[in-house]
């Protein structure tokens, strides 16, 4: 039986897991060599949050389940990451945008779990919360430079923007399951999150001479396993040898 | 090695007469440390700038064929590991560019040469990564014959070059120890696993003792970089202790080593060895390695889809740079 708090906590670390993938996917081929030590960076504060909060839900389920039995031993459905994240890397700029866009979500998103009553999340959201920190300020500022360097870079970077915009309103989406959870003063109400993600949003993109696209229909579905083709590729990849050699100790 | 520059002649040799050389000379031999502002004879700048950033690019290089294996490693803790090891690679590299660039030489320089085929990098990186024993392969075996190398590099006469070592040799034997125990994991785990780790053996253990470089009596080459002390024991040397370090290990594995040839000397106390191939070795470092055009295109397309990213960040700094200067100078008037 899933739980409301296995459920969120899952959300949050397939969330992690799945964008901590998508940002080791760059190291060794990244335009710059301190590029690819940042994607490793970044890459690694992420897949160490999705540890953490996988070894929770394991917990909180009861089942026996550790860390990698949640992250390589579900298949696509059972996911429950926000669309966002899956979505591919692309050039440079969807990458930076794609990572400005959650992380100026997460970073004050895990400054209020870190206050959660539940005292587990709150003690990983308060070292995610230092992490996330440093992705604001690195991607940022890339941003700004690709939006204010030259009309190509300006370019993909507006056009990453547009790209991914859709996939924003998910972060802010709140269902039963959550709900419950609010109001128990564990989960975190993204609604109070807004003013502050629109202001680091809205900052950064006019420094970097960027558009902010107008809010139309939002894509979601992740954090209820209804995922874009993507996740299934990824999944392939990461997947791979716990299902080529089941029960295999690594 | 990955410094296998060192066998290849400098051109010039140097000339022993000067003062300037007997007092360079003089200091390198009180194993005093050479630092980038001192004189050093040019045979000397060209061969460390040579070694150093040959090392450099075997560094990044190397990121490749691990990285490919970090979107499938097999846990999370693995993938964790993994990550920060090609990580590290990356780091190396970059100290090793900082430390070359004292020499005098830039690194976009450096970078050219690697891209245009002119420098090379370590033959050991051409090898394919198959499946996950590789990964355990690279950290045991490969990692461990770069601190073979490495270690006496720790006392190199060029003071930023030993440094560097000093730092990177300590996680080398981290990466190294990590390698070893992805091999233990796969050697007490099920017969597929085990499998898998031989066969891995297989096609590793002659590549990387060619890591070493030419057999010493093919290679002469090291009685300068001898004198400088850049070089303190012949490639044979290394490759013995390597082997005698590794065999060891490997029968602890329950490995066997694809070489009928190799048994204890009860005389010497080494293990003796088979041939090696040199003509695969030269094969490799001509070009015709199993990977090395895809290395290389991999490397050039990094750079080149990167150049955009690379003019934009100029752009801004000078942008930002004018807008400085012009809000100075309306602050001035
Ligand atoms: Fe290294
Ligand atoms: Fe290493």
């Amino acid at each position: 039986m899933e739980t409301p708090l296995f459920t969120y906590t899952l959300r949050l670390a397939d969330t992690a897991l799945i964008l901590g993938h998508r940002l080791s996917e760059w190291v060794g081929h990244a335009p710059i060599l301190e590029e690819d030590l940042a994607f490793g960076n970044m890459g690694l504060d992420l897949i160490g949050q999705a540890r953490s909060l996988y070894t929770y839900a394991g917990e909180i389920e009861g089942l026996r389940r550790d860390e990698d039995a949640l992250a390589y031993l579900r298949d696509a459905p059972a996911y429950r990451n926000l669309l966002l994240v899956e979505q591919p890397n692309g050039d440079f700029a969807a990458t930076m945008i794609r990572q400005l866009l959650y992380a100026a979500f997460a970073h004050p998103y895990f400054g209020a779990l870190s206050k959660s009553k539940d005292e587990r999340l709150a003690a990983i959201a308060a070292k995610a919360v230092k992490e996330m920190a440093y992705h604001v300020r690195h991607v940022s500022e890339w941003t700004i430079r690709l939006g204010d360097g030259t009309d190509e870079s300006h370019r993909r970077a507006q056009a990453a923007l547009e790209e991914l915009w859709p996939y924003t309103g998910e972060m802010f989406e709140v269902d039963r399951v959550e709900r419950a959870l609010i109001e128990r003063g564990i989960a975190v109400d993204p609604a109070t999150l807004r003013a502050i993600w629109d202001r680091t949003i809205d900052e950064v993109l006019e420094e970097a001479t960027l558009t902010r696209p107008r809010d139309g229909f939002m894509q979601s579905g992740g954090r209820s396993g209804r995922h874009s083709e993507h996740l299934g590729f990824i999944l392939a990849d990461l997947q791979f040898l716990q299902r080529a050699y089941p029960g295999a100790t690594w | 090695m990955y410094t296998q520059a060192l066998n290849t002649r400098d051109q010039a040799a140097p000339s022993a007469d000067s003062e300037q050389d007997a007092r360079f000379q003089a200091r390198v031999d009180a194993e005093l440390k050479i630092e980038p502002n001192d004189w050093m004879p040019e045979a000397y700048r060209r061969t460390l700038t040579r070694q150093i950033s040959q090392h450099a690019h075997s560094e990044i290089v190397g990121m490749l064929p691990e990285g490919n294996w970090i979107t499938r490693a097999p846990t999370l803790k693995r993938k964790a590991a993994l990550l920060a090891k090609v990580q590290d690679e990356g780091g190396h590299g970059l100290y090793l560019y900082s430390a070359a660039e004292t020499l005098g030489t830039s690194r976009e320089e450096m970078v050219d040469q690697l891209l245009s085929g002119k420098a090379k990098y370590s033959s050991i990186f051409n090898y394919p990564t198959l499946t996950w024993a590789d990964i355990g392969i690279i950290g045991w075996l490969v990692d461990g014959a770069a601190i073979m190398n490495q270690i006496p590099l720790c006392r190199c006469s060029y003071g930023p070059y030993a440094r560097a070592m000093i730092r990177i040799c300590k996680e080398e034997s981290f990466h190294q120890r990590q390698g070893y125990e992805i091999m233990l994991a796969l050697c007490r785990g099920t017969p597929e696993q085990k499998q898998m780790a031989q066969e891995a053996l297989n096609r590793w253990w002659w590549p990387v003792l060619m890591m070493f470089g030419p057999s010493d009596k093919d290679s002469q080459h090291t009685d300068t970089t001898t004198r400088w002390k850049i070089k303190r024991f012949t490639n044979d040397e290394l490759r013995q202790k390597f082997v005698d370090a590794t065999v060891p290990q490997g029968h602890y594995l329950g490995l066997t080593f694809p070489d009928p040839a190799l048994r204890l000397n009860e005389k010497t106390g080494h293990w003796d060895y088979g041939e090696i191939d040199w003509s695969e070795f030269k094969r490799v470092i001509a070009g015709d390695g199993p990977c090395n055009r895809q290395r290389m295109k991999q490397r050039r397309a990094a750079h080149e889809n990167g150049a955009w990213v690379r003019e934009a960040a100029l752009a801004y700094a000078e942008k930002r740079k004018a807008r400085e200067r012009a809000a100075y100078a309306e602050a001035a008037e």
